[in-house]
């Protein structure tokens, strides 16, 4: 009898347990940074137009060219984007090659962005409509991939590069060397 | 008056999502002429998870990156692609984190153990009970 009544517990205490977990998972953030899982792979193969007036547009499909660059994706509406373009600036003025894709964008707001922020970029792809973000597994603006002289995507820094992720993405360059 | 001002000023508000000034990509929010197609892609979207608004499914989302997912998505249904190919190609680039419906990954097999585990324990309080009456009333 006694084994019988320790029974009737046990959905009361699996119910406790399932309620601690279910109001411990609320109160969890659950915005998350979603890794891309195309490190590691080859950048895919897209021709893009040209996002800018004063640019040339953008192939993906020519990326495998022995050097490694930056592939920065950014939008004019961005504002994070702005932020960073200082630290894409010095990163070119160190001889890096950034190439960019200008997410949901239009040629004006391009233009003017550039304007307003700097031009640190070699070649601007329009990516009107958020297909190469696809391709490329990336889930946000600013995003900056290190492709390396192979076309293989080697890092992936999510969000906004600051004033201490110069050296950082510097020290990727160098690693995608190899 | 300042309240009719107020409610008016509702419709100058920018809606938090309105991030880019381009419209929506040509399926975002048109439904495909072919309902049987139509029908493939919601139900596809439903279980898509927005990367903008997370904890949202790519249907109910406003954020334009999932309206340009919706469009890729019913896009490709009206091109003949079938609804798990198109998931498949989106966990290859997101990781099982873009889709709702659940895998078969070793870290769920208790979540589709649990009704069964259930059902079972179910039937055997009933059989007991069961057979406790038939031996009660014999």
């Amino acid at each position: 009898m006694n084994k019988r009544l320790l029974i009737l517990w046990v959905p009361l205490i699996a119910y406790l347990i399932f309620l601690v977990v279910a109001s411990l998972g609320l109160n969890r953030d659950q915005q998350q940074v979603v890794q891309s899982r195309m490190i590691g792979k080859p950048v895919p193969g897209i021709d893009l137009p040209a996002a800018s007036s004063m640019k040339p547009a953008l192939s993906t499909k020519q990326m495998a060219d022995g050097k490694p660059r930056l592939l920065n994706v950014f939008a004019s509406w961005c504002v994070p984007c702005a932020a960073e373009a200082p630290q894409l600036a010095q990163l070119a003025q160190r001889g890096v090659r950034i190439d960019a894709v200008a997410i949901r964008d239009a040629r004006p707001d391009v233009d003017a962005f550039l304007k307003r922020h700097g031009d640190p970029f070699q070649r601007i792809g329009l990516d009107a409509r958020s297909t190469l973000q696809f391709y490329l597994g990336s889930s946000g603006v600013p995003e900056t991939f290190v492709v390396d002289g192979k076309g293989i995507i080697r890092y992936q820094h999510i969000g906004y590069i600051g004033p201490q992720d110069v050296e950082m993405l510097m020290q990727k360059l160098r690693e995608a060397e190899t | 008056m300042s309240r009719l001002l107020l409610f008016f000023a509702l419709f100058l508000a920018f809606p938090a999502f309105a991030q880019t000034a381009l419209p929506p990509a040509p399926y975002a929010d048109r439904q495909l002429d072919d309902p049987a197609m139509e029908a493939k892609a919601t139900a596809l979207m439903h279980t898509i998870r927005c990367l903008t608004c997370q904890s949202q499914s790519i249907a109910d989302s406003n954020a334009s990156m999932a309206s340009d997912m919706r469009s890729e998505i019913r896009e490709r249904i009206a091109r003949g692609e079938e609804p798990e190919h198109i998931r498949a190609w989106l966990i290859e680039r997101y990781g099982d984190w873009i889709s709702y419906q659940p895998t078969v990954e070793p870290i769920l097999w208790p979540l589709w153990a649990a009704p069964l585990l259930l059902l079972g324990a179910g039937g055997a309080l009933a059989y007991g009970r069961i057979r406790r009456r038939r031996n009660a009333k014999s």
